[in-house]
């Protein structure tokens, strides 16, 4: 790959999966038209999910999942050390994502309930920031490949990437959709980071805010405005904190 | 020939989630051959407990990001059922053509991009972008086009937005498109299976239970009565005795079983036990590749892959007329929560699954259990291990090509681990 006859340096990157569902990963390969260059402007150094080329002399990390055994902690400073970047791909590895849902529950009834007598070790979910520094946090459950895409190039290129400081409603009024607020529903849109083309509430399901928080949210005013549409404390609060996003800010 | 061998995989890459292999022979005889699941426990079924029903379809979507259309379906089934709701012939229609677009997404990836490499002899499939250029650019416009069917119908290829309890959101216009990329997918196909009859698939046999969905009148996807392949039938409510989970101590995964020690579900199950229901080009493509009703070798399960990508190619063809012809534009009924419970049976790309809620009348749920296809599956690539590595220790195989087949047997499974430990 060249870009006005340039060749780029073709960093040396790792991908690897902690507590997750792997589709932060999947999303790395999706996108079939431009998967082929994607993987050829990078060099997949480590990446189990879908090679047995293992190799410890990675530059970039990319981080799926959230953070919930101690074995999990010892894997994650050891990728640290190696790592000259080392980034959070996906809501899970950016702020707990679902996982975190679980904190909520008593873990020796939950075990219980699942493995019966056997136990089985967890801790409550973290986010890989609360573990170790993190250098750049992708968000997403998913996240977007046109947007990780983007951010590979800069990185290729040794640019910067800005977020979008805007909501989701934004990208959401630029496909003409009728808001969802309008049929009765609930959406986290006008607090949430844009960025993602609002899949969402185009689909017909409204935002669940899995990208957090947008740059400056107003989360008071849209609390505001969701009590005057009479949606429960209940209801707003279950979404907020579905994907974790808005920790600390309810 | 007494040998002493070892393979300890540690980790074994190609397959989603964290698994080990560990196989110990002194003297030829086996001191132990093992698979153990080790991923992380999430505690899906604790997390659902207090869930409003609106959430549960996201939730559990995220138990899998290959298969997360097959888990929310799944539960949009089983709260249906708990409410009493009948969703419309568009609907389900549209419902399975995502399904459909899932299933061909999940099978390819697997098969030209996890367990092709081995039937290749490289480590990945990135080396054959430039060794096998076509058959990359084949698997990947296949594996595109069941990404699209997902955009399509469910909003986005991962975790879909537009499938609700009641039916689906909105009702698509990309429909003549798809059917045009479809028509031509089936070329792309004849080229797959040109290229799978040069795999040389390992001669192993071993007499297995199969357990799917049972198909009436059509190859079964979503709901209906289960089925093993020792004669066991029971209705989707009965699930629990057809799966019998108990906890293993070195596993995080539980194991299941029903006649035997073990039993299979997957593409080669579906396969074994509803053949007759194929569309006949897919028949064809059985027969080209040598894959035959019974079959008991795990390996095939790879080929029963590509089977099912003809027969649903074929078939999403055939729902885009019917849902071109219908006049009705209705996707969505009337949602109104009660208390109750429900199961939904899917079979995803890796096996049949199932989803089990229990409500209270303002639609919260109350207690809630999933069984995992490679939950199912897990003890009985447990004991085909065992029997892989005995029979071809017995032959003094080396430890490295015990390593590679030990791998691709675990591969042909085509395992969602992070899924069985949800
Ligand atoms: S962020 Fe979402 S898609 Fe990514 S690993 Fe976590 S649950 Fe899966
Ligand atoms: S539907 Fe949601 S994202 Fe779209 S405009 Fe309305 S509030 Fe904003
Ligand atoms: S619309 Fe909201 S929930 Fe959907 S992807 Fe964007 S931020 Fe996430």
């Amino acid at each position: 790959m060249k870009y006005l006859g340039i060749k780029p340096k073709r960093p040396k990157i790792a991908v690897f999966d902690f507590t997750g569902c792997e589709g932060c990963e999947l999303q790395l390969v999706n996108k079939e038209e431009t998967v082929i260059d994607f993987l050829g402007s990078v060099d997949v150094i480590n990446f189990r999910e879908i090679s047995s080329t293992i190799s410890n002399d990675f530059e970039v990390a990319f981080i799926e999942g959230a953070i919930t055994r101690d074995d999990e902690i010892n894997r994650l400073n050891e990728i640290r050390e190696q790592a000259k970047v080392l980034i959070a791909l996906g809501s899970c590895a950016c702020f707990g994502g679902v996982n975190r849902l679980k904190n909520a529950y008593d873990f020796k009834k939950a075990n219980q309930e699942v493995y019966g007598k056997q136990h089985k070790e967890t801790l409550p979910a973290r986010a890989v920031k609360e573990i170790i520094a993190v250098d750049l946090q992708i968000p997403g459950c998913p996240v977007d490949k046109p947007e990780v895409e983007r951010i590979v190039q800069h990185l290729v290129w040794d640019v910067p990437y800005q977020f979008p400081a805007y909501p989701v409603c934004f990208e959401c009024k630029q496909q003409y959709t009728t808001c969802v607020f309008e049929l009765g529903q609930l959406c986290l849109g006008p607090v949430t980071q844009g960025g993602c083309r609002a899949p969402c509430p185009v689909g017909g399901s409204g935002c669940w805010g899995c990208r957090g928080p947008a740059a400056d949210p107003h989360l008071k005013e849209f609390l505001q405005i969701a009590d005057e549409r009479e949606f429960s404390r209940k209801e707003i609060n279950e979404r907020l904190s579905f994907y974790s996003g808005f920790e600390g800010m309810l | 020939m007494k040998t002493d061998l070892n393979v300890d995989v540690h980790h074994l890459t190609r397959i989603e989630g964290h698994g080990n292999i560990e196989v110990q022979i002194k003297d030829g005889k086996i001191q132990e051959a093992r698979w153990d699941v080790v991923e992380t426990p999430r505690y899906f079924e604790v997390m659902l407990k207090g869930k409003h029903f609106s959430s549960a379809g996201f939730l559990t979507a995220r138990i899998c990001g290959i298969c997360s259309f097959g888990h929310c379906l799944a539960s949009l089934r089983a709260t249906e059922q708990a409410f009493g709701i009948t969703i419309t012939d568009k609907a389900t229609k549209l419902r399975l053509l995502a399904k459909h677009g899932e299933t061909l997404q999940s099978h390819i990836l697997h098969l030209f991009f996890l367990a092709a490499p081995d039937f290749l002899e490289v480590p990945s499939a990135i080396p054959l972008i430039e060794s096998h250029p076509d058959a990359v650019a084949m698997a990947l416009r296949l594996k595109s086009l069941g990404n699209r069917i997902c955009e399509v119908v469910g909003g986005r290829a991962t975790h879909p937005v537009s499938l609700l309890v009641g039916g689906v959101a909105r009702s698509p216009d990309e429909l003549p498109g798809l059917r045009d990329e479809l028509e031509n997918a089936l070329v792309d196909l004849g080229a797959a299976t040109e290229l799978v009859r040069t795999f040389e698939i390992p001669d192993f046999h071993r007499e297995t239970e199969y357990v799917s969905l049972k198909g009436e009148d059509q190859y079964p996807f979503i709901g209906g009565r289960l089925v093993s392949s020792d004669g066991i039938e029971k209705a989707e409510q009965e699930y629990a005795a057809m799966t019998n989970e108990y906890v293993d101590q070195r596993n995080t995964s539980k194991w299941c079983k029903l006649s035997r020690e073990s039993f299979a579900v997957g593409a080669l199950a579906r396969f074994n036990n509803n053949y007759h229901l194929l569309h006949p080009q897919a028949l064809e493509t059985a027969s080209t590749l040598g894959l035959d009703p019974v079959c008991h070798n795990p390996f095939m399960n790879n080929i029963a892959q590509l089977v099912e990508c003809v027969h649903i190619v074929n078939d999403s063809i055939q729902l885009i007329d019917a849902l071109m012809e219908s006049d009705s534009e209705l996707t969505m009924v009337p949602v109104t929560p009660q208390a109750g419970e429900g199961v939904g049976a899917v079979e995803v790309p890796r096996g049949i699954l199932y989803h089990h809620y229990n409500y209270n009348k303002d639609g919260y749920i109350v207690k809630a259990n999933c069984v995992i296809p490679t939950t199912q599956n897990n003890a009985n690539i447990h004991h085909a291990l065992n029997d892989l590595v005995t029979k071809y220790a017995e032959e003094g195989m080396k430890s490295d090509r015990l390593e590679l087949l030990c791998s691709m047997l675990v591969r042909s499974y085509d395992p969602c681990i992070s899924c069985s430990v949800h």
